[in-house]
């Protein structure tokens, strides 16, 4: 079965619960016993619709406060595809939440109420998934029903949204409009017939037709290596196979391949997943892989293919958001995790702050939490990367604070 | 020659990384078996992760003692053929010590007993990771688990200060004494782990399949007969041909009817079910928080 993930972002305003309840609701994904759950804590709360978020919503302190703190993740499917969706809330507070959300996801939907247009959030929403190279964005113009189904509105707020993808740093991005209304349900699943003008792909059309490929699948073979598999059995006596998940590419039994840091080449001799040998793997699948000649490979090496060696460097520069509660400042240190290896690294200078509005940068010198930077760093030993606009899981990596252990932010190398 | 090309099930191929990541950054891990199919499903994903090599570690299974009989018969039979090691450890004897005081009335159960023997083993075996087949579709509160998810000295789980989780990078780095829950089939949902078990021919304990069994009806849900379970007078026992969709233990895990006898007849019934797996679990039932209040307490 094929999944598809989709990252959303926003507040109860925007009926972002209600549209993703709607997907659930007609796609018949809401079980009897939820959607009935649903209905009592709605009556409780005296309301006459039906409240999806509290589907969505799932600690006591959402429900209480009636937001969305963290990520949470819903689940739906079709006769095509299975469906994943990390839901998460879309205020300047939360911007770490959505870049986590969108850092796994290959869709996106920015929601827009159609009475209040392209505001703050639209921008803030926007911005993540071009820096995160979000494949497709879906601009979802709801409560098309609060604005008499008019088709000026949708236009205004489509052409508002083009100037805003003219600023984009992401050309080959997707990015479509959909106008609809969660609350009545036209033109997430099916069509009601109020807006004949609009004549394109509902939600779950446009979604049903989207190619599912792995969100990595962006650039060359990479293949991290998380352990070496050595059975020690007598039947296998001398099996010594490097464990691991492909991103990027493709790879071959046959391909001339380079091992990272130690530079040694050799050639894949066998793919093997479980039981069985195969003569390729595709990006995005858990294998095992044998070399030709016994070479000394570890956890946190990189098979790679020889003609296409990645950058190996000590000082890179990266653009941050910062998570954690404690600021990020020039000098600190922090455990750098890329791919399947750590490195010690130093914080070597903070360029600026970015404004996630599209403004523009300002000169700084710390990184408070939600804020997005350019970020030099130093590291102890040769990192193996790729830019993240090349390579997506080869340019991305996570700060870890050694004193709380806590992964304290994430950064895409340039 | 054909050249063959894996074809990549990107669940299954996610759940084998969760895996490799486990026994790299981790020194003690361990599998929670529960004997139910999720649990049978991480073995089989477990297999695969490290074949040709051995399961590199221990399975362990917290008995509540109230167990089908069917599902302790299918994990020592599981056990034995894979040649994998088993800690069993039960809530019986916490109970004797006087750790933890036994349920009473109509809704007794052990199952949030199973808490306190699972963080003494914890502790015993000084265990640092624990694998669960825990879904994030299960459960809202499951809906926000992170895929390594640390656990205080007191095995608490802080919902509210949650380690962010991006890309496929996840971050075990932990303190002595916390320890992380790992969830390698987080994003399988309840008819991912039916079609999977179909597709790879796993086999699973009997009550999963149409049987004849003594039960009883309250609140509109189908309750075993058996001396751990709690039984009104006027609750009548009859016979009726139930299976199991989800299996806790006897007291908290509620029967439906069906004839679906074989694998392929249960992914039939799942598909056009309109009730949730665990609207069968009567441990959910007892608040809107029930489970994020026990997994505060450090319930898997």
């Amino acid at each position: 079965m094929e999944v598809l993930k989709i990252a959303t972002a926003g507040s109860v305003d925007d009926g972002k619960s209600t549209l993703i309840g709607r997907l659930l609701y007609d796609t018949q994904s809401l079980t009897t016993d939820k959607l009935e759950a649903i209905e009592k804590s709605s009556k409780q709360k005296g309301y006459d619709y039906l409240d999806f978020s509290l589907a969505t919503d799932g600690l006591v302190a959402e429900r209480e406060q009636g937001i969305t703190i963290d990520v949470a993740h819903i689940y739906f499917s079709t006769a095509k595809k299975s469906y994943i969706i990390a839901d998460t809330p879309g205020h300047v507070e939360y911007t770490r939440n959505m870049v986590t959300g969108a850092s796994t996801s290959q869709v996106s939907i920015i929601l827009i109420d159609a009475r209040k247009g392209v505001i703050e959030q639209t921008y803030r929403h926007f911005f993540i998934n071009n820096l995160l190279r979000v494949k497709d964005v879906i601009v979802a113009v709801n409560k098309m029903d609060l604005v008499d189904y008019s088709e000026e509105v949708y236009n205004k707020i489509k052409a508002d949204f083009q100037a805003l993808n003219a600023k984009s740093s992401y050309k080959e991005q997707n990015v479509s409009y959909i106008p609809l209304s969660a609350l009545t349900g036209d033109n997430v699943v099916e069509t009601l017939g109020k807006m004949p003008w609009y004549t394109g792909q509902t939600i779950l059309q446009h979604l049903e037709a989207l190619e599912s490929k792995d969100v990595y699948d962006n650039g060359k073979a990479r293949f991290p290596v998380q352990t070496v598999i050595r059975p020690k059995t007598e039947e296998y006596h001398d099996f010594r196979g490097y464990a691991g998940k492909l991103y990027g590419d493709s790879i071959k039994v046959g391909d001339a391949v380079t091992v990272l840091p130690s530079l040694t080449e050799s050639k894949v001799t066998n793919i093997h997943f479980f039981d069985q040998q195969f003569d390729e793997a595709v990006a995005g699948s858990s294998i095992t892989i044998e070399l030709e000649n016994d070479i000394n490979v570890t956890r946190g090496d990189m098979i790679v293919k020889s003609n296409e060696l990645p950058r190996v460097e000590k000082d890179i520069t990266t653009t941050v958001c910062w998570m954690d509660s404690k600021k990020l400042v020039a000098g600190t240190k922090y455990l750098i995790q890329h791919n399947t290896n750590r490195v010690l690294a130093k914080v070597d200078s903070i360029k600026n702050v970015i404004a996630t509005d599209y403004s523009g940068t300002t000169p700084a010198s710390q990184l408070a939490i939600n804020e997005i930077g350019e970020v030099t760093i130093k590291l102890s030993k040769p990192l193996y990367f790729d830019a993240y606009n090349d390579n997506k899981s080869n340019g991305a990596f996570i700060l870890i604070d050694a004193s709380t252990n806590t992964t304290a932010g994430v950064g895409f190398i340039r | 020659m054909m050249s063959s090309v894996l074809k990549t099930n990107a669940l299954e191929s996610e759940a084998i990384y969760i895996f490799r990541e486990v026994i790299s950054q981790f020194e003690k891990p361990v599998l929670l078996f529960s004997g139910g199919k999720d649990s049978i499903t991480l073995v089989r994903l477990a297999q695969k992760a490290f074949f040709p090599a051995k399961i590199p570690f221990p399975l362990l299974h917290v008995d509540t003692g109230h167990n089908f009989p069917e599902t302790i018969a299918f994990r020592d039979k599981l056990v034995e053929e894979l040649g994998l090691e088993l800690i069993v450890r039960n809530v019986q004897d916490a109970i004797d010590e006087g750790k933890v005081v036994e349920e009473t009335g109509k809704y007794s159960s052990r199952n949030s007993l199973q808490t306190t023997t699972l963080l003494d083993a914890i502790e015993e075996f000084k265990f640092d990771a624990c694998i669960g087949g825990a879904r994030r579709d299960e459960e809202k509160a499951r809906a926000k688990e992170r895929i390594f998810s640390v656990r205080d000295d007191f095995g608490q789980w802080d919902e509210k200060n949650q380690r962010p989780e991006l890309f496929d990078l996840l971050n075990g780095k932990i303190e002595n004494g916390q320890n992380v829950r790992v969830f390698p089939i987080s994003n399988w949902t309840e008819l991912d782990v039916w079609s999977y078990i179909e597709q790879e021919q796993i086999e699973i304990p009997s009550i999963y399949f149409s049987h004849k069994r003594k039960v009883f009806v309250r609140d509109g849900m189908i309750w075993s007969h058996s001396p751990f379970v709690y039984q009104d007078e006027d609750e009548e026992i009859e016979e009726r041909i139930v299976r199991f969709r989800t299996v806790g233990d006897m007291s908290c895990t509620a029967a439906v009817e069906s004839y679906a006898a074989t694998i392929s007849e249960v992914v039939g019934e799942i598909r056009a079910s309109t009730i949730s797996e665990r609207g069968a679990r009567i441990d959910d039932k007892r608040s809107e928080a029930a489970m994020e209040k026990r997994k505060q307490q450090g319930y898997f």
